[in-house]
């Protein structure tokens, strides 16, 4: 096994090498009107009460784009998050721990209208909240679902190759579809399992339905697939989202859907009534066996989450609920404070 | 978390914080902004306002998944666009009236 030093050293050089292969393109740029680098991300402080002891989550999670000309983009995101948890037992006082690392870094080239090419560490496409809904200034509530593990091959990013796009894209409905194979890798910042799956999505602008399937195979020890489906619903003309998702794997199954409303009643969105948010989510989820380890829990669950959000201006996001979660193992009550904020501007001054 | 795993975790931040600070500092408000984006759950019925394809590409495409931004550098607006492109696999059309509608 090499020493610290020795693996230190290692990562500089391999980070040295990535920052420097981006930098000089990130320079490039500086002329280019509407292309310039983007620092984008969120940032929160975030509180857990659940059975009773309550949780501490400074995060920060921040994303950077940087086109080369129109047709490539290299993106990655990250995350710096610390942990302040008391202590286990009948010990007093709080004990603290961090995770810094990158979510995926990706360079991405439009290769035609309907292809896109992706290679590095990306996201793995599989149902829609590790894509979308993931970054702590997105979600409406703190938490994401339970079964958010299914199908995303315990890493969530793969390191490979992906081919994305707009198969069609008419006035009346579109499709898109998403396919990807990772290789295994065991790095610390690079971590993924040999995998390959893809996702494809139907859309019917009229009536503001997505309708999708998902597809996943872990192909390395003992291979395994996995489904996925997926079905959002923003009515026309209201401020309403459903959101649901299914997924399946070889050791556990389960669902979510999760309803947001803002009335305009009041003065609109940004009168200080229609700033307000109720959230409201229900999932379960079933435990086939316990043979595999897919992040689900070990024992068939059931929650609620009542969620009531706040959209200050600026960007500024007030996350707020309770949820009541049954389990064989116990019952709990989980109450969620945070305070979230997204911030998005060139990665350097301007002419 | 063990000591030297954290380390581990910490050096490639490090390095990419290291380049993104002097870009943060170069940062300045005086650059122009493009005024926010339509409302993102605007009700047609209480206005008499015709939506563009790049305003309706916003609302189906961007706000499905988040709130508007309240404003952004003009100069981004190409970077943010192409981002959405990759990542909500826009058409080439979308992007294009996406591009116009935070250009005007």
């Amino acid at each position: 096994m090499s020493s610290p030093v020795s693996y230190l050293f290692a990562s500089i050089r391999r980070t040295a090498i990535v920052t420097l292969a981006v930098v000089p393109f990130l320079a490039t740029q500086h002329a280019a009107a509407q292309n310039t680098p983007l620092l984008s991300g969120g940032g929160g402080f975030l509180t857990t009460t659940n059975g009773g002891k309550t949780t501490y989550l400074p995060i920060i999670e921040p994303l950077v784009a940087a086109p080369i000309g129109s047709h490539v983009l290299i993106e990655g995101r990250a995350a710096l998050v610390e942990t302040f948890a008391p202590n286990s037992g009948d010990q007093s006082g709080y004990n603290h721990t961090h995770f810094i690392g990158l979510t995926y870094l990706q360079g991405a080239y439009i290769a035609s209208p309907h292809l896109t090419v992706v290679g590095g560490d990306f996201l793995i496409p599989f149902g829609t909240y590790n894509e979308r809904l993931s970054p702590v200034w997105i979600n409406n509530l703190q938490d994401g679902p339970l079964i958010a593990g299914i199908g995303l091959m315990s890493s969530a990013s793969g390191l490979g190759g992906e081919l994305r796009g707009s198969a069609i894209s008419r006035s009346k409905y579109s499709i898109d579809y998403t396919a990807y194979f990772s290789a295994r890798s065991g790095n610390v910042q690079f971590n993924s399992e040999r995998s390959a799956g893809g996702r494809a999505s139907l859309y019917l602008p009229d009536s503001r339905l997505e309708i999708g399937v998902s597809y996943g195979r872990l192909l390395q020890g003992t291979q395994e697939n996995f489904v996925g489906t997926h079905v959002w619903w923003e009515p026309k003309a209201t401020a309403f989202r459903l959101r649901s998702e299914y997924a399946r794997g070889q050791h556990a199954q389960g669902y979510w859907a999760e309803a947001d409303y803002r009335t305009q009643a009041f003065g609109g969105l940004d009168s200080w009534v229609g700033r307000f948010e109720p959230v409201f989510r229900m999932q379960q989820t079933f435990r086939i066996n316990n043979l595999g380890s897919d992040g689900v829990s070990s024992h068939d669950t059931q929650r609620v989450d009542f969620g009531l959000d706040y959209n200050l201006p600026h960007n500024t996001r007030i996350l707020t609920s309770y949820a009541r979660q049954f389990s064989s193992t116990g019952n709990r009550n989980i109450w969620e404070t945070g305070i979230v904020y997204r911030f998005l501007f060139p990665a350097w001054k301007g002419k | 978390m063990s000591q030297s795993t954290s380390m581990r975790s910490l050096i490639p931040v490090i390095l990419l914080s290291a380049v993104a600070a002097p870009l943060l500092a170069l940062q300045t408000q005086t650059s122009p902004t493009t005024p926010p984006p339509a409302p993102a759950k605007q009700d047609p019925k209480a206005s008499v306002h015709k939506q563009s394809d790049g305003e309706r590409i916003f609302a189906q495409n961007c706000s499905r998944c988040h709130t508007a931004p309240d404003g952004f550098s003009q100069r981004i607006s190409g970077t943010v666009v192409l981002h959405m492109r990759v990542r909500a696999s826009l058409s080439q059309h979308d992007e294009q009236e996406l591009l116009h509608f935070l250009n005007p």
